[in-house]
């Protein structure tokens, strides 16, 4: 598979402060690579290098086989970019946007066609300003795609975001995917990188402290799932017996939760269904609790991601 | 050259629905001709050398245009695009930074010629206003007046830190300019020690050589305005060059 982004050893001070530090990896071909971290990490300061935006202090970078810096001009016309902070005229409107953007590129892609991809085949008329703050995101993720660009950067691409347009755009992104981008994001909510990342950086105070998918993260991590549920009577002491050692089992009142490791063979939750049917045991509410990137960040750096 | 054109139409549209830089520009010196109409009525005049006020007004008020689109409308714009990240958008795409200001300087340019036309017209029609220059004089003045002085508002946009102390400055600039330079009144009546003031208002230049022009002065009464304006150019196009940020 094609190496896309190639990052070595890349480091950014401003001033005193280290952004990031020894910073390294690939991004592939077709894959949605997630830069992960809490603010202040030095995932805009990445991203930023990689866009050709600021000019790392050490390191090599190559971003579609050229550097960033010296060869910018290419940079600009194969990539696509939203960023974290930007905004266009308040009296622009959706489709003037487009229009002149269009006339930036020597080829773009039909912005008729994205209006209606992105939903905004109604809002052709209304003045940026005007918009709310998904349909603004939808219009720079439009904005980033008119090129036709190999690859798209997205910065912190939901943030400020309702959970409704939030699930809306990260389908978006997918679609992105599925045409052949690749997509490289930074985002500082757990949910998002697990949910859409094919492979994610989790970074913190500028060093990357774990790389991988997401599955193989909290798989990683050797953490427990918990299986939860409510028992009508009081739960017999031949259940407890029954299960296996390793498991670990809290009662309260009504409420059982078992904690067990997730590199069983037969899942936990089948095990623990089967002994309860086995013996009559008269249950409901049942539910899983699985690891997810947050107990690895949590277990990474010691502490949450939102402070 | 698609850009240049794309982004000139813009920022044509953007500036006509701004209501505040639309009625400076276009409104605004056309109520103060009328104003000039009612007070100074249509007698000639021995303060302008026999000239009416309403003949010189045309000349005044479009030197009044010109400052104001240059401070107000140019350094707004610019300070504006780039505190709210319009510029740094723009940095992400394949677009010279040239093709951003020289659009800027067309459409302010040719916001000030219709500001302009528009007093002409409007001075033709009800006051019969009376024009002894010549139309290209006049135009290479204008042309010179105008581009001297956009080049204050990108210096300004370029280096205040925010919109609002860019604001602030072309604010302090502007005012005791208009009322100094003889563009709404003659300086002749003021105390000469104000009068010397004058001498370092830049509009003061363009009133002259605009008054001049428009009287049918020729340009060798007015090489010091001339000598000062280009200046102003020359200083404005390098500072504004150096000083340009994205962001």
């Amino acid at each position: 598979m094609n190496t896309i982004v190639q990052v070595n050893e890349l480091r950014k001070t401003y001033g005193e402060t280290v952004a990031i530090d020894e910073v390294s990896f690939e991004v592939r071909e077709g894959e949605i690579f997630g830069m992960l971290g809490p603010n202040g990490a030095g995932k805009t300061t990445t991203i930023e290098c990689l866009e050709g935006l600021r000019k790392p202090d050490r390191g090599t970078l190559r971003v579609l086989g050229v550097d960033p810096q010296r060869e910018s001009h290419i940079l600009r016309e194969r990539t696509g970019i939203q960023l974290q902070q930007s905004n266009l005229p308040d009296r622009m409107k959706v489709w003037e946007a487009l229009d002149l953007y269009a006339s930036f590129y020597p080829k773009t892609t039909d912005w008729e066609e994205l209006l209606v991809q992105l939903g905004l085949e109604e809002k052709r008329n209304t003045p940026f300003a005007k918009l709310s703050g998904g349909q603004k995101q939808r219009l720079f993720i439009a904005l980033a795609l008119l090129p036709d660009p190999q690859l798209v950067f997205l910065d912190e691409l939901t943030t400020g975001l309702d959970p409704q347009a939030r699930h809306a755009i990260w389908d978006l992104v997918r679609d992105v995917r599925a045409r052949g981008k690749t997509v490289f994001l930074t985002t500082h909510f757990m949910e998002e990188a697990e949910r859409l990342c094919d492979r994610v950086a989790i970074l913190d105070h500028g060093r990357i402290v774990a790389l991988d998918t997401p599955t193989a993260l909290i798989h990683g991590l050797d953490a427990e799932e918990r299986v939860i549920f409510n028992v009508d009577g009081p739960l017999p002491a031949s259940f407890a017996k029954a299960l296996p050692d390793a498991v670990r089992l809290e009662v309260e009142a009504t409420r059982v939760i078992i904690h067990g490791k997730n590199d069983r063979e037969i899942p936990l939750v089948s095990e623990v269904v089967n002994l309860l049917t086995g013996q009559g045991v008269a249950f409901h509410d049942l539910r899983t609790e699985q690891p997810t990137l947050e107990d690895v960040f949590l277990s990474l750096t010691g502490h949450q991601i939102r402070e | 050259m698609k850009s240049l054109l794309k982004m000139t139409w813009m920022e044509a549209k953007l500036f006509l629905r701004e209501p505040a830089s639309a009625f400076f520009t276009l409104v605004f010196p056309l109520i103060y001709l009328f104003m000039y109409g009612m007070i100074s009525g249509n007698e000639p005049t021995p303060m302008y050398d026999g000239q009416r006020a309403l003949d010189v007004a045309i000349p005044s008020l479009t030197a009044v245009i010109i400052a104001m689109a240059g401070l107000m409308s140019n350094t707004m714009t610019m300070a504006t695009y780039r505190e709210k990240g319009i510029l740094r958008r723009l940095q992400t795409t394949p677009v010279s930074p040239l093709i951003v200001l020289v659009a800027q300087v067309i459409v302010i340019f040719a916001m000030t010629s219709l500001g302009m036309l528009l007093l002409i017209a409007a001075g033709k029609l009800v006051y019969q206003v009376n024009f002894a220059g010549n139309v290209f004089s006049m135009l290479i003045g204008f042309v010179l007046s105008s581009l001297s002085f956009f080049g204050i508002g990108f210096i300004l946009a370029g280096i205040m830190p925010t919109v609002r102390s860019a604001w602030v400055v072309a604010m302090v600039l502007l005012y005791p300019m208009l009322f100094l330079s003889g563009a709404f009144f003659s300086i002749e009546i003021l105390p000469t020690a104000v009068q010397k003031v004058s001498a370092f208002m830049p509009l003061t230049y363009v009133v002259n050589l605009l008054r001049g022009l428009w009287a049918g002065e020729p340009w060798a009464n007015h090489l010091l305005d001339v000598g000062v304006l280009v200046g102003m150019l020359l200083v404005g196009v390098i500072i504004s060059a150096k000083t340009f940020r994205w962001e």
